[in-house]
């Protein structure tokens, strides 16, 4: 079996960036990826910037991977990895194709979709949010005539947007009804808090409906209160805040769903049931890390709410406890995918330093770390308001631990 | 009625697509080079891709990256092949997933097949009767 220097799992703006600095070095570097085409979740992503231009997911995907490619990158797709061994100095990563084994091993598996369950989500129809939008913007399917949004959050605004821009009709966005496994996201004040600690990051539209609430709690409650009958509406579209999905219908798929009125606090109102006729419902329940195989491999890990769940102890340089293994990207928290590239060329740049023992790179290791926060400040859009916070308690475990 | 967003203001038209043929369930359809089994499917408002192993009921994709293996079907002939990861090949043969025997369910009734060949014939023996 072939030794390599670093096999990077994830072919997504982490993944790719760190792969671009270590070919840089001429390492040598086995990037795996299992859907079929490189980029990750940043495929997907379309939004308009405060500045008026456009954020193109596949065309930022596309300079990544010439990049890459141009430094002769092995990249291999529409290959899973289901597990990595880690042996006495080097680790073999098992693919369902073959073994890959190399000195060290980048954990850039991004994130997944958090489910919000309702009664009939198993009907074909419907779909996690982010499965509508890589239908939409890169496989170029509508995935229906007439949907409904249920969960409302940064992202789950953020890709409804995408799904009018490609002419599919959308009713609303509104709750899940609350149920044993919905937590907050069916709280209309919790919703709200969250909406209007991010809004001034977001992009213009999204301001505007933060703004409409100010910051202070009383207009809050107030605005949930007497919240408008139609929702607010963003880009024509009505968020509810105070109106339900209580249950998806259908036989052989989605024919409609029930909406009910909550109270401020999410209670369903008796009778207040009613049909909307949809052919498609996408379910926003929003992003967690996603850690199994940083987990398999024997990375600590620690639960972290800024950083949208159970994350591997990291510090800025990417390094985790374990000897030879890295993390980027969505994996070590929730954040915008320039955060998750800037991270990427960081841990791209440790694993030279600790591969070639080159002065120069340290220097560029620094520098690069500073690029992240930087790029973290200049977000515009902010999953979590305390992010800073979540990243500061990770760092402080990490030294804790090495201590 | 296609399903295809061909016009999208933002990244541009879809030209000149080559074409690629497969069959689900036997049936034969079109789809673009670059397609998942998914979003071919999709493309020609095919929703439900398998049959849940117990209960019969409809399914489809739900997260469409590969994580909630809830559009798993069979590709030439190797079972648990998920859909949205992977790409159509021409003369590609998907089928859909469909009940499996449940011999330990208590609530079957008299004896049991023993094995999925006979679970398979009894099920053929059936639907002649009813036909």
């Amino acid at each position: 079996m072939k030794m390599h220097d670093v096999v990077i799992i994830g072919a997504g703006p982490a993944g790719l960036s760190a792969a671009i600095q270590c070919r840089t070095y001429d390492l040598s570097v086995v990037v795996i990826d299992e859907f079929p085409k490189a980029g990750g979740r940043l495929l997907g992503q379309l939004h308009e910037e405060p500045n008026g231009e456009w954020w193109n997911g596949i065309k930022e995907s596309n300079l990544l991977i010439e990049e890459a490619e141009n430094l002769k990158t092995d990249i291999r797709l529409g290959v899973s990895v289901h597990h990595v061994e880690r042996l006495e100095n080097h680790y073999v990563v098992h693919t369902n194709t073959e073994h890959v084994a190399a000195k060290t091993v980048l954990i850039a598996t991004g994130a997944a979709e958090s489910a919000a369950p309702i009664p009939g989500w198993t009907l074909p129809g419907v779909m996690s949010i982010g499965a509508a939008q890589v239908m939409t913007n890169v496989h170029r399917v509508s995935v229906g005539e007439k949907g409904i949004v249920v969960g409302v959050n940064v992202l789950s605004a953020a890709i409804a947007r995408e799904l009018q821009l490609a002419g599919v009709d959308l009713h609303s966005m509104a709750l899940p009804a609350t149920n044993v496994v919905s937590e907050d996201q069916s709280n209309p004040r919790a919703v709200m808090e969250r909406l209007v600690r991010i809004a001034h990051l977001a992009p213009s539209k999204f301001i505007q409906f933060g703004s409409k609430f100010a910051t202070f709690e009383f207009v809050r409650n107030i605005a949930l209160n007497f919240y408008p009958k139609d929702g607010i509406k963003m880009w024509d579209m009505p968020i509810h805040l105070r109106k339900a999905i209580k249950e998806i219908n259908g036989t052989d798929r989605v024919e409609s769903v029930t909406m009910v009125d909550v109270t401020p606090d999410g209670d369903i109102i008796r009778n207040t049931e009613r049909t909307i006729e949809v052919d498609f419902v996408c379910i926003a329940g929003g992003l967690y890390p996603l850690g199994e195989l940083a987990a398999v491999v024997g990375c600590p890990f620690e639960y972290n709410e800024a950083l949208g769940g159970h994350v591997p102890i990291h510090n800025e340089a990417m390094e985790t406890p374990i000897d030879g293994v890295y993390v980027a990207g969505n994996i070590t928290g929730i954040e915008s995918a320039k955060v998750a590239r800037e991270q990427g060329k960081v841990a791209g740049l440790s694993i030279v330093k600790a591969l070639t023992d080159n002065a120069e790179v340290a220097e560029k290791v620094d520098a690069a770390i500073t690029n992240v926060q930087q790029t973290r400040d200049e977000a515009t859009i902010q999953f979590h308001p305390e992010i800073n916070e979540g990243r500061a308690t990770i760092s402080a475990s990490f030294e804790q631990l090495i201590k | 009625m296609t399903k295809r967003i061909i016009d999208h203001p933002v990244l541009g038209t879809i030209e000149n697509e080559r074409t690629v043929t497969f069959t689900f369930d036997g049936k034969t359809y079109e789809g673009y080079e670059r397609d998942t089994i998914a979003s071919a499917l999709l493309a020609n408002d095919v929703r439900t891709i398998r049959r849940h192993e117990a209960t019969g009921n409809p399914r489809s994709i739900y997260c469409n990256i590969g994580h909630c293996f809830e559009c798993r079907c069979t590709v030439n002939d190797v079972s648990n092949i998920r859909a949205c990861l992977t790409l159509i090949e021409e003369n590609m043969v998907v089928k859909s997933g469909d009940v499996q025997p449940d011999p330990l369910n208590p609530n079957n009734e008299g004896p049991l097949p023993r094995t999925y060949e006979e679970y398979a014939e009894r099920k053929a023996g059936d639907t002649d009767e009813n036909a």
